[in-house]
């Protein structure tokens, strides 16, 4: 039987400004989840990458338009969802940043940081409502709180 | 917070002291600008001090490589000097370890170049 989370809901502006905001929450909650530094650092990293790519790529950096935070911490695991109002993209169609062909791109490496820093990565397109995205990574047994 | 950059010379190289974040935004702006500073100074030897970059993304990543790249089409050399752990795992990830020289001694940093 799985319990019920313990959820925590923001609503953003589309605002590259409201990143670090995102940032000091995301923080909280992992360590409230009972995350280790070095994890908390890979989920701040993967909440980032993802918002960067909610306002600048899915909300296409316009400041009317929202971005939705969802973090639901479960006994073994933290699920942030994120929610753009953008149209989603095809991950398969994301180049691989590490192949010799692309390693000295600028831009590319988000997707991949995401992916490296979480246990799961999920994208949803939600048709005439946006784009949700969904990290999740797993708490470490030895790391929780007693 | 933001980046801050100071620039100083020594013998031949710029040393560029950075503090703060390198992201999307602002911080990516500035270092850009300051590449295309020096490079129009003619200004080819950059080292790139990182000891207190708090905080670096995916966007200040590709700005690094974009300054390396920029600095290298000029017939220069951009080298990275004391990455803090959370660059140093980065840069290992995204495979770009073995694209830059990286240093953490200053003064071995400054002579790789005048063997260069």
């Amino acid at each position: 039987m799985t319990s019920e989370p313990s959820v925590v809901e923001v609503t953003l502006e589309s605002d590259l400004k409201n990143l670090e905001v995102a940032e000091e929450i995301v923080r909280r909650v992992a360590g409230t989840a009972g995350f280790g530094e070095e994890s908390e650092h890979q989920i701040e990293m993967a909440l980032h990458e993802s918002m960067i790519n909610a306002i600048w790529h899915g909300n296409k950096n316009d400041a009317s338009k929202r971005v939705w935070l969802r973090f639901e911490i479960y006994k073994d695991r933290l699920e942030i969802h994120i929610r753009d109002q953008g149209v989603g993209f095809n991950i398969s169609e994301v180049p691989d940043p590490c192949s010799q062909d692309n390693l000295l791109k600028v831009s590319g490496r988000g997707i991949f940081l995401i992916r490296t820093f979480m246990d799961e990565f999920h994208v949803k397109y939600l048709p005439g409502s946006g784009t949700e995205v969904t990290l999740v990574k797993r708490i470490d047994p030895a790391q929780q709180p007693k | 917070m933001s980046m801050k950059a100071t620039i100083r010379q020594v013998d031949s190289v710029m040393v560029v002291d950075i503090s703060g974040r390198i992201t999307l935004g602002e911080g990516c702006a500035q270092l850009r600008e300051l590449i295309r500073d020096q490079l129009g100074k003619g200004n080819k030897r950059v080292l790139l001090n990182l000891a207190d970059v708090t905080y670096i993304d995916s966007s200040g990543i590709g700005e690094l490589v974009s300054a390396f790249t920029a600095v290298s089409n000029q017939g220069g050399q951009l080298k990275l000097l004391n990455l803090t752990k959370k660059v140093h795992d980065l840069l290992q990830i995204t495979k770009l370890y073995t694209v830059f020289d990286i240093h953490d001694d200053e003064a071995q940093a400054i002579s790789s170049f005048q063997k260069a």
